[in-house]
């Protein structure tokens, strides 16, 4: 018998993901029980999700017939107030995260200067735009100000994280070179390090205007601006041929950023 | 090498006249631009308000500063309730996210004309719109409750970690495919040996990934009744308690550092 089993061998197995197998049981069993856990605390209604499908239906086929005219002015104003939160916030949102993020560039700025800016960039990470727009409102009161001042402080953290980190990984004999001609600091960033990041953050700028659009579409919610407002207000009054129709241009508009974008990426880089 | 001439010296120049005259009419451009949309907000925006803006947070700090430790007592469950929204709706997200990305990938869908273009469609409409709104929707149609957070916040990952995906699809390394193939294997033996093994180490990046963006958006889903900490924000901010509100924030702080952590903690492990 084991003649035999020395002569065709054993069936071959595939390596599992997790080598150690102490560890995969345990994850695995712990996963399980979090898992229903997680699933028995969490409390549907059925016959509330049985009546909703009736709407939910309505909604599905509203896409079929979307309402552009009949709120026309409502969504042209929302849409357009959504554009100009979203273009100036973030040439703002650029024009401030460059200082910032050769700031948190660890090979050009000296340590004090690397934790201050590193220290900004994490807060504006950590807090959610709606939280941070929920307080700009409180503080700026209604309107597309709040929502401007929400994506640019939202952009920072976003922009300035990824731009230092490309200026980290920059290839450092260039930047000697330039200085070693003698270059001012202004002249060395400029012909130094500026050229090697640009490709990185024009796709960078441009992936943000694309985040910022979708974002500003959120923030009329909670009252800073944009087409979120008439877009709750549609979703209030169950009107989902007019919601339709807004999610149907943001798709479309995000959709066009994103093939410009696809674009200009090739291009530059 | 463009070069001009001044008092009769030669001297260099980054770029030559039409390539300055080029960069100079795009900076014109958007500075005009930008000028027209910042005067159309300058329009709408009461500068009392704005002006009067410093006292105003001050004020709301001072109102907010010693938070309301006893409140967190009421916080345990809501808590918990945002943790799973984000565990389980990237669960069954990734669930639909992976036939979806092999029928978005060019190498795997089964066609190219008819399947693709629709496994891409979905990948676009649900990734462009927020989850937010996901979470508005759903809250009319289903009601209000961590379930319609938790369906949300699953819609809104699936375009995200399928696109993902699929780019991972996209970029195997085509030989292991072929070996497998060649030793006679089915269609789903090769899936299973020559295409998963490669992107097991992509998918679990993507998982964790999606999982730490699904905390910090989960918090304030409950702003539209979607369930979990928001909704708690939400009554809080509307009866103005600002101590409560603060502690609040501080929690969603503290929750979005943790889960930041763990992710980079897992993906420094698997990657």
């Amino acid at each position: 018998m084991s003649a035999l089993a020395q002569q065709i061998g054993t069936p071959w197995k595939k390596p599992p993901f997790i080598k150690n197998a102490m560890l995969r049981m345990v994850l695995l069993v712990g996963f399980i029980v979090y898992f229903f856990m997680a699933l028995n605390s969490m409390e549907v209604n059925w016959s509330r999700v049985y009546q909703g499908l009736d709407r939910g239906w309505k909604f599905v086929t509203a896409f079929a017939h979307p309402d552009f005219c009949s709120r026309a002015s409502d969504i042209k104003e929302g849409m357009i107030e959504s554009v100009i939160m979203t273009v100036t916030s973030t040439v703002v949102g650029i024009a401030i995260s460059i200082p910032i993020a050769l700031g948190a560039a660890r090979n050009i700025a000296p340590l004090p200067v690397y934790i201050v800016c590193r220290f900004i960039i994490a807060v504006s990470r950590a807090l959610n735009e709606i939280i941070v727009a929920i307080l700009f409102v409180a503080i700026f009161g209604f309107g597309p100000l709040a929502g401007f001042l929400t994506l640019s402080f939202a952009t920072i953290g976003f922009l300035a994280k990824l731009l230092a980190e490309d200026i980290e990984d920059m290839n450092k004999v260039q930047a000697e070179a330039v200085k070693a001609t003698g270059a001012s600091w202004m002249q060395w960033i400029n012909f130094g390090v500026q050229p090697q990041v640009m490709p990185r953050l024009i796709g960078l700028s441009i992936y943000r205007l694309d985040i910022n659009f979708r974002e500003s579409a959120v923030l009329g919610l909670v009252g800073a601006g944009g087409i979120g407002a008439t877009l709750n207000t549609a979703f209030d009054r169950y009107e989902f041929d007019t919601v339709a129709a807004i999610l149907l241009i943001i798709i479309v508009v995000v959709m066009a950023l994103e093939y410009i974008s696809g674009i200009i990426r090739a291009r530059v880089q | 090498m463009p070069i001009s001439e001044k008092n009769g010296t030669k001297v260099w120049q980054v770029r030559d006249r039409n390539g300055q005259l080029l960069r100079w009419a795009m900076w014109m451009a958007v500075a005009i631009i930008f000028y027209i949309s910042w005067m159309k907000i300058s329009d709408q925006t009461t500068w009392y308000f704005v002006f009067d803006a410093p006292r105003i947070a001050a004020d709301i700090g001072g109102r907010a500063f010693p938070p309301r430790w006893e409140y967190i007592a009421k916080l345990g469950k809501p808590v918990w309730d945002t943790v799973n929204i984000a565990t389980l709706g990237t669960i069954f997200a990734l669930c639909m996210a992976v036939p979806v990305a092999f029928l978005a990938a060019r190498n795997t869908t089964p066609s190219k004309t008819f399947i693709r273009p629709l496994a891409l469609l979905v990948i676009v409409s649900t990734r462009s719109i927020n989850s937010l709104i996901w979470a508005l929707l759903l809250v009319s149609i289903i009601g209000p409750g961590v379930f319609a957070g938790m369906v949300a916040i699953s819609i809104r990952s699936i375009g995200f970690c399928a696109k993902l995906l699929y780019e991972a699809i996209e970029e195997i390394d085509e030989n292991q495919v072929e070996a497998v193939t060649a030793t006679g294997a089915s269609r789903w033996q090769v899936m299973v040996y020559g295409i998963v093994p490669q992107i097991l180490p992509a998918f679990a990046g993507i998982a964790v990934f999606r999982w730490d963006i699904n905390i910090r958006e989960s918090t304030v889903l409950g702003l539209v009744g979607a369930g979990g900490i928001g909704l708690q924000l939400q009554s809080s901010l509307n009866i103005l308690a600002w101590p409560q509100v603060s502690l609040i924030l501080l929690l969603i702080l503290v929750a979005v550092v943790l889960g930041e952590w763990v992710s980079a903690k897992v993906r420094g492990a698997i990657i």
